[in-house]
């Protein structure tokens, strides 16, 4: 008996070890987020503690060019214009490599937020150090935070990228509604397609 | 025999974009990864948007004419929007010549199907699988292949 349960403790290590090496760094659920200060479109630093007001934070990687970005960005701007005023803003990173993806160069990303109106901040990760922090791996990518910047969701906005009208559940709204009645959010982590982050070739 | 028998499931268990693309539902991914013989299954996820993914295609197709008869299977699962088969899907196909090689998932929400793949895949395209359930090989790789390195890969799995 005491033998199986070593082997059994040894295998669970084994496992646990396994995970630990093909995890991709970055945070999970539960971590404390760090804080980030980047260049916003009108070349202000802003950082999660610069936001007044804020009960959490919406960060969301994403870009430009990206179909799958451009699929959610309506759902982006509604996401803030619903939640901003209840403490919960979106902040939307674009971490992409310019030289990789011309079109999401910081002067890109201005002509598509005035095109398009953002009312959140769009902030340019140009040393990637950001994106690279948290774990984000593809456009969009979620990482929701409560008032403390634990990480309390992480994945995607909705169960479909394609049809806005078409969608059955509202992960990132239904995270975002249990941290606002105080409760636990009752999915924390969803798979979500999406295009890799254009990373610079160093 | 062994392959009329998997064209007749593809005829029974799918719907199809005509006839250059049939279209799965997530479970044949697990059918994929379980199928009890010798073939090893290379099976990547792409979509006509993504750029690293159409980069890296021909090299897929080239795996295909070179390795079919040494039973290595090459599957490129579309991940397109629906709306974009027939506009960007179908000619992709025809201009690259991957007839017979690309199937659409026909699947909504990827939370219910990219664990089915592997845990270790966050859901950025392009993700390659190689499969042998009967060899006890799986490898996941969420990367573009350069060069070679597809090929080479392959070849360190299957001898």
């Amino acid at each position: 008996m005491k033998k199986t349960l070593l082997l059994l403790s040894l295998a669970l290590v084994a496992v646990a070890y396994s995970f630990r090496t093909v995890a991709p760094e970055g945070y999970t659920v539960g971590d404390k987020a760090a804080d980030f200060s980047l260049k916003n479109l009108s070349g202000k630093k802003v950082s999660l503690a610069s936001i007044p007001n804020a009960k959490g934070y919406i960060v969301v990687f994403t870009c430009n060019h990206c179909p799958y970005a451009q699929a959610y960005e309506q759902r982006i701007i509604d996401l803030h214009k619903k939640y901003a005023a209840q403490g919960f803003p979106v902040i939307a990173i674009n971490p992409n490599d310019a030289n990789i993806s011309p079109d999401d160069s910081y002067e890109k990303m201005k002509e598509r937020a005035t095109a398009k109106n953002y009312p959140f901040e769009y902030l340019y990760d140009e040393t990637q150090e950001t994106a690279r922090t948290y774990g984000a791996t593809r456009t969009p990518h979620v990482f929701l935070l409560d008032g403390s910047k634990t990480v309390r969701y992480i994945g995607a906005i909705d169960d479909d990228a394609e049809n806005p009208t078409l969608v059955k559940v509202k992960y990132l709204e239904n995270a975002v509604d249990a941290l606002i009645q105080g409760k636990d959010v009752p999915l924390t982590n969803t798979r979500a397609i999406g295009c890799t982050i254009k990373w610079s070739s160093k | 025999m062994r392959h009329t028998l998997f064209c007749f499931c593809f005829l029974l268990n799918l719907s199809a974009y005509g006839q250059n693309l049939p279209s799965i539902k997530g479970d044949q991914l697990y059918t994929w990864k379980n199928a009890h013989n010798d073939t090893l299954y290379v099976i990547n996820f792409w979509a006509s948007w993504c750029s690293p993914c159409v980069a890296e295609i021909p090299s897929f197709l080239e795996l295909h004419q070179k390795y079919a008869h040494k039973k290595v299977r090459v599957i490129l699962v579309d991940c397109d929007f629906k709306r974009d088969i027939e506009s960007k899907v179908i000619p992709f196909i025809a201009q690259k010549h991957l007839e017979g090689l690309v199937v659409y998932l026909d699947e909504k929400d990827p939370n219910t199907w990219v664990d089915l793949v592997s845990t270790s895949w966050s859901g950025a395209l392009p993700g390659t699988m190689m499969v042998c359930h009967s060899k006890d090989i799986f490898r996941f790789y969420e990367k573009k292949f350069e060069g070679n390195e597809l090929e080479a890969t392959v070849l360190s799995l299957w001898k």
